[in-house]
């Protein structure tokens, strides 16, 4: 029997379309627009100006504060403006806009690194390091990695999982990173793991990616150290709290942190971005992202450059299919739908999701006839439609006490409705004013 | 026979003189005194409970017109100064007089004028909606025509109008309570002096982008170009973030500053017609007109 | 802009294809074999009486959603025809069609719309039609037809009684089980539906066939049906380990008086079952005892009706203190 986390989950249509496509490397765009407000927490602090010239991989907005993060150059080029733009929070952000200069070599150059294996850098080193050259969480969340890797005196982290789940339909960002990057990966793992003092660390993959597993488990038959472990495929296995309970059968406590049961969990995208920050001087600068759809000419993986407008890569892949109805950023469960595609590729942008019109259309909400399919599902133990009921009614009090701020919006609540209700929209809206209402009364 | 009547009449009789000691009792043990004050306040408050005050309810704001000392920073805004006076003379204490104030919609963009370029599916709300994306137009900072503010009125003050998308208040029932100030997430709904004939000058724009970004989004948009600023005698129009802002503390509604506007995004309500202006306005001046035959 | 627009929604962006439609018709399609059995035994009065069921709850449904409550007329999405074949199924072929169609109008009125409609109401409304016609006009709703005449193989068997009832009557008079189960069909014949009784508790077999059917589509889970029916069993199993020859084996109780029509298609209601499998147990036990209480030792000979609709009343209850457990909360967070 396959390890998975015991409470809900669901399986949707995986449409893994990209899974065999190698991971190509997009052209380097003419203008990158890079958003100040990548990750979780305070944006970073614009120090360039209009018309400064920058390098690739210079520092061009600083962090704003603990939780928050550097943000770097990725092309070498001149800031033209410092411009409001639409990114996939649907609202105009303060956005750096820099033109690459096309005589400039370094933008071309190569930037396919040998594997290098010694560690030559102290913890505390790498953890600067981490800090300063932006990685932050790649799965998705972009929480800034410097954060969960701060572990204060006292608490002992006694295992590192990795996640390499992928649970998203769609997806296959990771997956192939996983298969080119392997070596490297297992570099940066051992990187963590002298960061960290831990001598134990599991790698979580789905087995819906067997070629994965068996490369991990033939190259690390001889660590003894780390751990490949196939889970069962479940969505949301990738869920920091289900991966944990599915590899370790710790459960985070409620309102707790991985911390809590001495574990950090990184993504295996933030892993290489850690293995190149480290080994190689690299900020993060770049990014595997899946441009996938049904309808799409040739749907891939690319190596993305950060600021990079979407519409290049969909451009890449054969131009926007006719009867587009949707957009969507990042993978069919958690991503959000965007306006247009000028929004700019971020730190968290895993995948870009075309839906034609046969798919993009809600089903009209009908009465819920109780059927508790969605109690089912929730790995969290929530029950979805008395929380979507009390936050219609405003009862932002009662919804507290019932856990809807433990909800970690996996959207498979929504997913099986048979009565299309938009449970995750009102749970949301519910966090959102619980939240409010907590912070106003502090 | 007569003993099984006897028996229930007497039956009852006990059963109805056990409940009333229990009754007395309960009643004089758990008697809680209250101010008669209280009542009397409250009865002389609008009764509507709609929270404008910051009261739960009429009741709650009641006892505390009663037990605070002073009440100067309290203020009924649906009974307005009269209820306010007849409470200071029971109470004899001093009460704030307030100008009346009514709800004013500052958006314009009707479906005509802001063209949609998205499609939104989800619940009606726009608390809902503002919290997924910056609305259905492209403008980030105009009314997103779910109709929170409907829901939210108590006093039927409001609709939706079908053609526009807009709210509409309907002057003469707003009581200025303020729920839809509160419930619109882009605070477009803006209490205003009422004036006398509800005549009232206002910049029906929020919009704070650069002008020709803004002027795309939306044809009526205000984009910050300043020539109302210059017009003003009284100096009552300032410009923050490329927006226009009248003062209605120093607008003396002189109306200088509508017919000078490019968008025509400054609204005037009220005034008696017809104007020449008006008549060799373009479909944007219509579209407003008719928003102001609605508002009257 | 003349070509569709983006639209924009909340994730997620898929759904699964389990829609309620399509959960109304599983249950419609799981009941074709025990229809089909009970147009082998009963002939056209199933017919009949279904299809009078079927069409007055459709229409009743129309018109008070039309004209009473002027919402819209939702008679499409399954749930009205599924209360009308339900109510059939829990009458005797023979009622005359006034009466099915008072049911239908009980049913779908005052069950069904005056709580809110689909999803709002508190009884499973084919029930509640069935009880009230058995309150109402109970020598109608006791007088089981026998067979029709080209069965004749099958008219000794179908002796005009449910075999609960003829049970009944027997202890009442001071018969032993012995001698009253010379009376009664043979369990296999209640197996296959040579009994009487409603029009859809015939056959035992059809019942669970398309009970299982519902149970692979996971319409329905098995917490409900299996409990409900081991509940009864086990029940009825003691007394009749303790007194055989005045209580009846577990096997006929199992077999007749729509313990399995009940268990496996009116108890499993969703609107009116708990959410959680856990209450779910709970709420199956509960009508498993109360059933067996009537039985034994109510007035009526069958009482899963009776007993569906009392746990009926406390499924809100059920459902405020069996909730799932949620995730984490077996430990306290270590505050850091």
């Amino acid at each position: 029997m396959l390890k998975t986390f015991p409470k809900g989950g669901i399986h949707p249509p995986e449409n893994k379309l990209t899974s065999s496509k190698k991971i190509k490397r997009l052209p380097v765009p003419k203008v990158v627009y890079v958003p100040i407000a990548q990750h979780i927490g305070i944006p970073a602090e614009i120090i360039v100006d209009r018309k400064d010239k920058v390098e690739i991989g210079q520092v061009i907005a600083k962090s704003g504060g603990f939780v928050s993060s550097n943000i770097h150059s990725p092309v070498a080029g001149t800031v033209t403006k410092l411009d409001m733009v639409i990114d996939s929070s649907g609202y105009k952000k303060q956005c750096i806009v820099i033109r690459t200069d096309v005589k400039n070599e370094s933008n071309f150059q190569d930037i396919e690194y040998p594997l290098k294996k010694e560690i030559s850098l102290e913890p505390i080193e790498i953890l600067k390091r981490i800090s300063d050259f932006g990685i932050v969480g790649l799965g998705g969340a972009t929480f800034p990695s410097h954060v969960k890797l701060n572990v204060k005196e006292g608490i002992k982290i006694d295992c590192l999982i990795i996640n390499g789940v992928e649970c998203e339909p769609y997806l296959t960002a990771d997956h192939r990173l996983m298969l080119e990057k392997a070596e490297e990966i297992i570099v940066g793992i051992k990187i963590l793991m002298s960061a960290l003092h831990v001598n134990k660390a599991v790698i979580g993959i789905e087995n819906n990616k067997r070629d994965a597993v068996e490369l991990f488990k033939h190259l690390t038959a001889n660590e003894k150290e780390i751990q490949v472990a196939a889970l069962q495929v479940k969505y949301p296995q990738g869920g920091e709290k289900q991966l944990i309970r599915a590899i370790l059968k710790r459960e985070v406590p409620k309102n707790g942190l991985p911390l809590d049961v001495g574990v950090i969990v990184h993504n295996v995208g933030t892993i290489f971005a850690i293995y190149q920050a480290i080994q190689h001087n690299q900020p993060l600068i770049e990014r595997v992202v899946t441009v996938t759809g049904k309808k799409l000419g040739d749907p891939s993986n690319f190596w993305v450059k950060i600021g990079t407008p979407i519409n290049d890569l969909i451009e890449e892949v054969g131009g926007m299919p006719e009867g587009t109805r949707k957009i969507v950023n990042g993978g069919p469960m958690m991503g959000k739908a965007i306006k247009n595609t000028d929004v700019p590729v971020t730190k968290g942008t895993s995948g870009i999701l075309i839906i034609n019109e046969d798919e993009a259309s809600r089903g009209e909400a009908k009465n819920c006839i109780r059927c508790g399919e969605c109690v089912d599902v929730c790995p969290m133990g929530l029950e979805p439609h008395l929380l979507m009921n009390l936050t219609e009614k405003g009862m932002y009090e009662k919804a507290g006490q019932e856990d809807i701020m433990t909800c970690i919006e996996c959207g498979s609540c929504s997913y099986v409705c048979p009565s299309h209700r938009p449970l995750l929209d009102y749970i949301r809206f519910g966090k959102n004013i619980t939240k409010k209402l907590a912070s106003s009364k502090n | 026979m007569n003993e099984s009547i006897l028996n229930s009449v007497l039956l009852l009789v006990s059963l109805g003189a056990v409940t009333a000691l229990v009754l007395y009792v309960v009643s004089k043990k758990f008697y809680v005194y209250e101010d008669p004050l209280i009542a009397e306040v409250e009865g002389l408050l609008p009764a509507a409970n709609c929270a404008g005050c910051g009261s739960p309810g009429c009741k709650s704001f009641a006892e505390k017109l009663v037990t605070t000392d002073d009440i100067s920073n309290l203020f009924c805004p649906v009974g307005g100064n009269e209820v306010m006076k007849m409470v200071a003379e029971v109470l004899g204490k001093e009460v704030a007089e307030k100008d009346p104030t009514v709800a004013v919609v500052r958006c314009q963009g009707s479906c005509e004028v802001r063209p949609k370029t998205t499609e939104y599916q989800g619940p009606k709300s726009c608390a809902i909606s503002s919290m997924i994306y910056s609305g259905e137009t492209d403008c980030q900072y105009g009314c997103l025509g779910d109709g929170d503010c409907v829901t939210a009125c108590k006093f039927d003050a409001m609709f939706m109008d079908e053609t526009t998308g807009l709210p509409v208040v309907i002057t003469d029932k707003c009581t200025s309570c303020g729920m839809c100030v509160e419930a619109c997430p882009r605070d477009i709904i803006e209490m205003r002096p009422k004036n006398k004939r509800d005549l009232k000058v206002f910049v029906g724009c929020l919009n704070e982008e650069k002008g020709g970004i803004a002027k795309k989004a939306c044809a009526v948009a205000c984009i910050g170009c300043s020539k109302c600023e210059e017009v003003c005698p009284k100096d009552a129009i300032t410009m923050v973030n490329n927006l226009a802002y009248i003062d209605p503390e120093y607008c003396t509604l002189c109306r200088k500053c509508v017919p000078v506007c490019p968008t025509h995004s400054i609204i005037e309500t009220n005034f008696p017609p017809p104007k020449v202006k008006k008549v060799e306005a373009d479909k944007v001046g219509e579209v407003t007109s008719v928003n102001l035959v609605k508002d009257a | 802009m003349d070509s569709p627009q983006i639209v924009i929604s909340a994730s997620p962006h898929v759904h699964s294809d389990r829609t309620s439609k399509r959960i109304m018709y599983d249950v419609v399609i799981a009941l074709i074999p025990a229809f089909l059995v009970s147009l082998y035994v009963f002939g056209y009065n199933a017919l009949i009486a279904t299809s009078v069921a079927i069409f007055s709850c459709l229409l009743f449904e129309y018109l008070i959603q039309k004209y009473l409550m002027k919402t819209e007329v939702t008679i499409t999405d399954g749930s009205a025809l599924l209360t009308g074949i339900l109510l059939a199924f829990n009458i005797p072929a023979g009622l005359p069609i006034w009466m099915i169609i008072v049911g239908s109008l009980v049913a779908i009125g005052i069950a069904k719309l005056s709580f809110g409609g689909l999803g709002f109401n508190v009884f499973n409304p084919a029930l509640v039609g069935r009880v009230f016609l058995l309150v109402c006009f109970p020598v109608q709703m006791t007088l089981w037809p026998t067979a029709v005449e080209n069965n004749t193989s099958l008219a000794d068997a179908v002796s005009g009684a449910t075999t609960l009832g003829i049970i009944k009557d027997g202890l009442q008079f001071g018969e032993t089980m012995t001698e009253i189960s010379a009376k009664i069909p043979s369990s296999v014949n209640m197996l296959l539906g040579i009994t009487g009784g409603s029009i859809g508790e015939m056959s035992a077999l059809a019942l669970i066939l398309g009970g299982l059917y519902l149970i692979i589509r996971k319409v329905i889970s098995w917490h409900i049906p299996v409990m409900i029916l081991v509940t009864i069993g086990l029940m009825t199993g003691i007394f009749w380990f303790i007194d055989p020859e005045h209580y009846a084996n577990p096997i006929i109780h199992l077999l007749s008086g729509g313990a399995i029509l009940g268990a496996f298609y009116m108890a499993t209601d969703l609107v009116t079952s708990p959410m959680t499998k856990k209450g779910m147990v709970i709420f199956a036990i509960g009508i498993g005892a109360i059933t067996v209480v009537i039985r034994l030792f109510g007035a009526y000979p069958e009482g899963i009706s009776f007993a569906i609709l009392i746990m009926n009343a406390f499924v809100p209850l059920i459902n405020n203190y069996f909730k799932p457990r949620r995730f984490g909360s077996k430990i306290k967070a270590k505050i850091t």
